[in-house]
């Protein structure tokens, strides 16, 4: 359990059964009033944010949390299999499990698995990855413009809106947290 | 063209190139041009005799202390910590030890006589709210002062009429940007004078010390937290009522959340003190008389305490009491008080009887203030949290 004196950015705490993390906090006390900490939590299965504010006496149960790191070795029909990067440990997880992670998917790729009471709840992929365009319609040449988008299916099966002067076969850089076209990578 | 200057100048070597070093020294960095430096000197503090020419200061002679045993700096030590960010640190210590002279002189100016009460007392308050520490090995149960109430009323009671303590206080489980597990607390009192006489005092002290840290009264800067919107220190400042409070910032009434002592302080605490004291500063008045605390009930309007917070940029600096001197009513809130404390299952601390004997033996009519000074001096600063306008503050140590 933790104490209100233990509330610290990014603890993970069950609150109403799911697991939550602290995004932020604050210790509020009138002089000669009761002491509340008021926090910003972040629902670690849906993404939620809420307010919630706790008075100093109460305790907040510990969430069994654990990330560890594995690397996405190929696909089995609906099921996604990785590979503890440590213990070599196989991993299924299917495309609901994998959530929005799933359109950016390549092998080899490095991931961050949450786990919450040893169950998967979570995949982080890297920040940034570079993907190929597999299909987009045919760019205008000499339109350096980025204000006007259009869409690109990538090779991962993920759809990027991108600039009018990309075209098929292009390698691009991807923010995997907003989905959005970061820069043409020059290939060799 | 001005004559070549002489001169010792003592301080630490943070950066050395090309025939030059940045010298450190308590006014602030240096440029000095030194035929014999090395990068191996970096972290030493050194004593250099040096002229001042035309492009800058030359060293002629110079002493070095020993270099450092640890790598330099330490990214957790404490150079990067009082010189990072333009010395931000080392300002905001100078402007306190500013503003603690200029409160003593203003306070003295006045008539004031400086008091210091001890630390560790046999009761520390029975405030349901206040945790206290409890100190070891001393020969009877000791704690530390939450305030210096008591003490300085029993000086009070002994004859000295204006008197004030600016000192540290404790409050066990307070920690945020603006809470302190130990803080500084400026107390004073005035004989023969009501809450009004405070209130005006009150005003005084944060625009004296607005003018010598700041220049003005205007208060521009972000601290706290808080964002100032140009609040205008000077006074006279506003005054508003708890219940009119809660009807202008909430959707509540005052005689509703009374009913419930814990919702009217997660509603005052969430929603009102926020936006209380933006354009100036205001004094909360007419507190309930079941929150008066040591406070005596105003003499018109015995439904309330006569009892004042100030707020600015919505932070509470202080609170003041027209001051309880009934010995039979103190006694009784006391004793109201323990039980209070024994049923919320918290520690039961002692009563002072030496203070109630003070109120036996006659205290005269007075009021009295306690100020967060820590508070006023990040407000004045624009100190992000009151451990920034502190050598040390509790994270540090």
């Amino acid at each position: 359990m933790y104490e209100m004196s233990d509330i610290r950015k990014n603890l993970k705490v069950v609150l109403d059964g799911a697991p939550w993390t602290i995004v932020e906090f604050q210790f509020v006390k009138p002089g000669k009033g009761q002491a509340f900490t008021r926090t910003r939590v972040r629902n670690l299965l849906t993404g939620n944010v809420v307010e919630r504010t706790f008075k100093s006496n109460e305790s907040l149960e510990k969430a069994d949390i654990e990330e560890r790191q594995y690397s996405f070795s190929y696909k089995e029909g609906d099921s996604y299999v990785f590979m503890e990067t440590k213990t070599f440990e196989q991993l299924h997880l299917n495309q609901e499990q994998l959530g929005e992670a799933v359109a950016f998917m390549q092998d080899g790729m490095l991931v961050d698995v949450l786990f919450w009471n040893e169950k998967p709840i979570g995949v982080t992929p890297p920040t940034f990855v570079e993907l190929k365009v597999v299909e987009t319609e045919p760019g205008f040449k000499g339109d350096t413009s980025t204000n006007t988008l259009k869409a690109a299916k990538m090779d991962t099966g993920a759809t990027v809106m991108v600039p009018l002067f990309i075209n098929e076969g292009e390698t691009l850089k991807v923010d995997t947290r907003t989905g959005e076209y970061v820069e043409r990578v020059r290939t060799k | 063209m001005a004559p070549a200057r002489d001169e010792t100048l003592r301080g630490r070597i943070t950066w050395v190139g090309g025939g030059r070093v940045r010298l450190e020294s308590d006014a602030g960095p240096l440029r000095v041009t030194w035929a014999d430096a090395h990068e191996e000197m970096v972290g030493r503090w050194a004593e250099m005799d040096a002229t001042e020419t035309t492009t800058g200061w030359v060293a002629r002679r110079v002493t070095l202390g020993a270099a450092p045993l640890a790598s330099f700096p330490k990214p957790s030590g404490d150079w990067l910590a009082f010189h990072g960010q333009e010395r931000a640190a080392i300002t905001r210590l100078r402007a306190r030890a500013q503003a603690s002279r200029t409160l003593r002189d203003l306070l003295e100016l006045e008539g004031f006589l400086e008091v210091e009460t001890p630390l560790a007392v046999p009761s520390p308050g029975l405030d349901l709210h206040l945790a206290a520490f409890e100190v070891q090995g001393m020969r009877a149960p000791r704690f530390l002062i939450t305030s210096p109430e008591y003490q300085m009323k029993r000086l009070l009671a002994a004859g000295l009429p204006r008197i004030y303590a600016l000192t540290r206080c404790f409050r066990k489980d307070e920690r945020g940007h603006r809470h302190e597990p130990e803080f500084t607390m400026l107390e004073w009192y005035r004989a023969f004078e009501n809450a009004d006489a405070l209130m005006r005092d009150t005003e005084r002290i944060v625009e004296t010390l607005a003018s010598a840290l700041t220049g003005g009264t205007r208060l521009a800067i972000d601290a706290l937290g808080a964002r100032s919107v140009g609040t205008e220190l000077a006074g006279p400042w506003d005054r508003l009522s708890v219940a009119d409070a809660i009807a202008r910032f909430t959707s509540h009434t005052l005689a509703e959340l009374l009913a419930e002592e814990e919702r009217f302080f997660l509603v005052w605490s969430h929603e009102v003190e926020p936006k209380l004291g933006f354009d100036r500063p205001v004094f909360v008045i007419d507190w309930p008389a079941s929150m008066a605390s040591l406070a005596r009930l105003h003499p018109d309007r015995p439904a309330y305490a006569d009892r004042f917070e100030a707020y600015v940029c919505g932070i509470e600096i202080c609170n003041g009491f027209g001051e309880l001197i009934d010995p039979i009513e103190q006694r009784a809130r006391l004793l109201r008080d323990q039980e209070a404390r024994r049923a919320a299952g918290l520690p039961v601390y002692p009563i002072d009887e030496r203070f109630l004997g003070a109120l036996e033996e006659g205290l005269p009519p007075c009021a009295g203030n306690a100020m967060g000074f820590d508070r006023v001096v990040a407000l004045l600063t624009g100190a992000p949290t009151v451990a920034d306008v502190m050598a040390f503050g509790s994270d540090r140590l």
